[in-house]
């Protein structure tokens, strides 16, 4: 992906909300499993939800690996 | 252009919206991170009396036998409810009150041995560290006026969810999801994580956000209730007096499980109590599953004769609040559910101080970030 050139091109907002929204659905099945049973529900619940804090963490700290200078 | 006026009403929504909610909001998910641990807190700060350990099987004490010894212990009190610990199915507790209408959250709980009905202790706990950060979580001390007042606050705070996912967009036109210029200005990098730590919390900051919202409706629901649907059910008994010596409690517990045998008693409500009729015994069963242990079904008893009078499901409003406890509270999953809990709030704390910056330099500055940061970099020369 070319990010950032001289002349940027312009997102759609289906590319802008798509990571956004994959998130934002396994936030809602992590919330929802761990009601549903325990055992494996928790599981997945930990997982589903652990998803937006990787994300997070791995933006900020993980050295970005193409860096364009 | 019409794109571009809405686009700066949004802006302007977000920006109120968050400037007002965001000094409570701050308190809230500061003196929320200790209480998502309250009881570990509670086990470290303070010790309580333990119930006898016993082998499974053993029978549990006679519920008068039970309610006896409280009375014995606190002869000027009078119980309001026996409630079974969801924790520790060792230990029952009654909470108790000085008169039988008194405002239950004045009420002293009294632990009981659930096997040998011996009195355990009755702890003081609004000393407790965790007992004030829960009233300035709840109230900031300032009952119910407080908790309406948090409401709206947590009620700005979806708007300002919302209005962020909208003003989202412009700002990413020409960067990747994720993108955090860290070789950049602090303004920049803040801005990123901003956005970053708003994006990918949206639907937990949602869903916690209004949870708490309902929460705060809890004491108006359960007015409602007794109104709609309490009354309802004891409407031949509305003239009566309160039972002066009711029949036996354990009876009535009895008589409930005889009538929803899959479920199991979660709290019983003494007649002339806030969750009761002056004549009844209102026994809350619960479900098993992590889902219906929440859900309660109250059967009220005669607390003369020991009869069912009337048991009915909780209506959707009930419903509603008692589901948004473990949606906010994050207690439903385990300890790993609540140290996940824990992250997203701290988190949430970064997405506050970043907004609060961001907005505070653009105020200095006088240039609209968004705008600025997302086309030319008009706040510091590139470096190309």
């Amino acid at each position: 992906m070319s990010g950032r050139g001289v002349f940027p091109k312009h997102r759609t907002l289906g590319q802008i909300f798509a990571v956004p929204a994959l998130i934002g659905v396994m936030s809602i099945v992590g919330l929802v499993a761990a009601l549903v049973g325990d055992g494996m529900w928790d599981g997945l619940s930990w997982l589903m939800l652990l998803a937006p804090i990787v994300i997070y963490l791995a933006c900020i700290y993980l050295p970005r690996r193409f860096r364009t200078r | 252009m019409a794109a571009r006026k809405s686009l700066r009403r949004w802006e302007w929504l977000h920006k109120w919206s968050s400037i007002i909610c965001t000094a409570f909001m701050l308190l809230l998910c500061v003196t929320g991170l200790p209480l998502i641990f309250h009881e570990q807190i509670d086990d470290i700060l303070h010790s309580q009396v333990k119930a006898t350990d016993v082998p499974e099987g053993t029978p549990l004490a006679n519920l008068d036998d039970v309610v006896a010894a409280v009375k014995a212990q606190k002869p000027d009190m009078v119980p309001h409810f026996l409630i079974w610990d969801r924790d520790d199915p060792n230990a029952l507790m009654v909470s108790v009150g000085k008169t039988v209408n008194a405002n239950p959250v004045n009420n002293k709980i009294v632990r009981v041995d659930a096997h040998t009905a011996e009195y355990l202790d009755a702890p003081d706990v609004t000393g407790r560290f965790t007992y004030i950060m829960l009233k300035l979580h709840t109230d900031m001390f300032a009952g119910l006026p407080g908790k309406l007042f948090l409401g709206f606050m947590g009620i700005l705070f979806c708007v300002a969810i919302i209005s962020g996912i909208v003003v989202y967009a412009p700002s990413m036109r020409k960067l990747k999801f994720g993108t955090y210029r860290s070789e950049r200005k602090r303004v920049v990098r803040w801005l990123d994580v901003h956005n970053l730590a708003g994006i990918v919390l949206v639907m937990w900051t949602l869903v916690v956000g209004f949870t708490g919202v309902i929460n705060t409706w809890a004491d108006l629901v359960i007015k409602y209730w007794q109104f709609d649907q309490l009354a309802a059910m004891t409407a031949q008994y509305k003239d009566r007096p309160v039972v002066a010596s009711p029949a036996s409690i354990n009876e009535a517990v009895k008589v409930a499980i005889k009538a929803e045998p899959d479920m199991r008693p979660s709290f019983v409500a003494f007649p002339g109590t806030l969750f009761s009729s002056k004549s009844h015994y209102a026994v809350f069963m619960r479900g098993d599953t992590p889902l219906t242990s929440r859900l309660l079904k109250p059967a009220l008893i005669d607390a003369q004769a020991g009869t069912m009078t009337d048991s009915r499901d909780m209506p959707w409003y009930v419903s509603t609040l008692l589901l948004s406890q473990p949606l906010h509270f994050g207690d439903y999953g385990g300890l790993p559910l609540k140290i996940i809990w824990a992250i997203l709030d701290v988190i949430t704390i970064v997405l506050l101080v970043t907004g609060l910056y961001l907005w505070l330099r653009r105020r200095k500055s006088g240039v609209s970030l968004e705008r600025s940061v997302a086309s030319v970099p008009a706040l510091e020369p590139q470096t190309p």
